[in-house]
C-alpha cells in the first residue's frame, strides 16, 4: 500500500476515533440545571374560545446532573395547576429531581390534561455519553 | 500516548455533577412566595380551622381521606415519621389534613383516623361545598370511582404543601418523599 493511500484511511479513521472519544469520555455539560417551560399570557382563553393549544411538550426528558430541574412559569391571566401545585398568575414553581424514572402530572396547560417527566440518569459511561450528545444534537437540530 | 489520552479523558468523564446548592429545598419551590389560600373548615379537634391559628409555626398541608387505603396511609405515616425524627422541633411543625370526602368523614372520624399517626395531626371536615372551595383554592383534584356495591374510593392529588412560619405557600412536596426529606426540607423552614 503506497503512503499517499495508506494517509486516505489513516487520517478519517484517527478523526472519527478521536471525535468518538471526546464524545464517549469528556465531560457532557448543559448551560443549566433549569429546564424552563412558560405557560403565555392567553393560555386558559384561547383554551376557552374552542382553540387547540399545545404549549407545553407532553413529554420533558431530563438527565440527573444536568438539567434535573424542571421549571414552571405562569405567565397566563388564571392559576394554571401543573403535578403537585397550583400556580398563580406570575408565579412560578421549580421542582428538582433526585431519582431517575418517569412521572406522570395532571397539568392544566396541556389539552390532554396530562404530562410526563421523564427522568434519565446522569450518562456516566462512555455509551451513554455518545447517545446523549448524539440525541442532543438531534433535538436541537430540529428547533 | 494514546492510553494516557484515554485516561486523562476517563477521570475528567469522572466528575461528579455539582449537588444541589446548598439550602435548597427538596420539595418544589413556589416564587414569589405568596400567602396560602385561607382554610374556612371545621377542624377534627372540634375548633375552627384556618391557617391563621398556626402562625409561628410551619404547616404541612395534605388532602385526603379516612377509608383510603393507599396513598394517605403512606403520606400520614411519612409525615408522622418526619415528626419523630424531628425531636423538639416537631413543636413548631402542624400537619392539617382536609378530607376529600365529607360525605364520610366528620370530626370524630378524622379525629381517630388521624389520631392511629400522630395525635397532633388536625383533620379538616366541612360540607361538600367548604371542601370544594377549598379543593379550588389549591388545585386539588379528586374523583370517585364507585364499586358495584355502592362502596366507592376516591382518586385525589397526593401532594403536601408546605406554608412557613408566616403563612407564605412556600413549597409543594410530591407524594413519596421519604421522612428525610421531609426533615431535611423542614429544618430549612424553620430556620428562617
Amino acid at each position: 500500500m503506497s503512503g499517499k493511500r495508506r494517509l486516505w484511511i489513516a487520517v478519517p479513521l484517527t478523526a472519527a476515533i478521536a471525535v468518538l472519544g471526546w464524545a464517549g469520555f469528556a465531560p457532557v455539560s448543559v448551560p443549566s440545571r433549569d429546564e424552563l417551560f412558560e405557560i403565555p399570557k392567553g393560555t386558559y382563553a384561547r383554551r376557552m374560545a374552542g382553540n387547540k393549544v399545545e404549549i407545553l411538550p407532553s413529554k420533558i426528558r431530563l438527565t440527573l446532573g444536568l438539567n434535573d430541574v424542571l421549571m414552571l412559569r405562569n405567565l397566563d391571566d388564571v392559576p394554571q395547576v401543573f403535578g403537585p401545585t397550583i400556580m398563580m398568575p406570575g408565579q412560578s414553581f421549580k421542582l428538582p429531581f433526585e431519582k431517575a424514572a418517569s412521572y406522570d402530572f395532571a397539568c392544566t396547560a396541556h389539552a390532554s390534561g396530562q404530562m410526563t417527566v421523564l427522568v434519565e440518569p446522569y450518562p456516566a459511561m462512555p455509551w451513554s455519553k455518545i447517545r446523549w450528545r448524539v440525541r442532543e444534537w438531534w433535538e436541537n437540530r430540529r428547533t | 500516548m494514546i492510553a494516557r489520552f484515554a485516561l486523562l479523558l476517563l477521570l475528567g468523564s469522572g466528575v461528579a455533577f455539582a449537588a444541589a446548592e446548598p439550602g435548597a429545598l427538596k420539595a418544589g419551590v413556589l416564587s414569589p412566595v405568596m400567602a396560602a389560600p385561607e382554610l374556612a373548615l371545621q377542624g377534627s379537634d372540634g375548633k375552627p380551622l384556618n391557617l391563621a391559628r398556626y402562625r409561628g409555626k410551619v404547616v404541612l398541608l395534605a388532602f385526603g381521606f379516612s377509608s383510603c387505603g393507599e396513598v394517605c396511609p403512606i403520606t400520614l405515616a411519612t409525615l408522622a415519621g418526619a415528626r419523630k425524627k424531628l425531636g423538639g422541633d416537631a413543636a413548631n411543625v402542624q400537619v392539617v389534613y382536609v378530607t376529600v370526602d365529607p360525605e364520610r368523614d366528620d370530626a370524630a372520624r378524622m379525629k381517630k383516623f388521624l389520631g392511629s399517626f400522630d395525635p397532633t395531626f388536625v383533620g379538616g371536615v366541612g360540607s361538600r361545598a367548604e371542601i370544594d372551595a377549598a379543593q379550588k383554592s389549591y388545585g386539588i383534584s379528586s374523583t370517585k370511582q364507585v364499586y358495584a356495591d355502592g362502596n366507592y374510593t376516591i382518586g385525589h392529588s397526593s401532594s403536601i404543601y408546605m406554608i412557613d412560619r408566616a403563612g407564605g405557600l412556600r413549597a409543594v412536596m410530591p407524594y413519596g418523599h421519604t421522612a428525610d426529606d421531609f426533615v431535611h426540607d423542614l429544618k430549612i423552614l424553620l430556620r428562617k
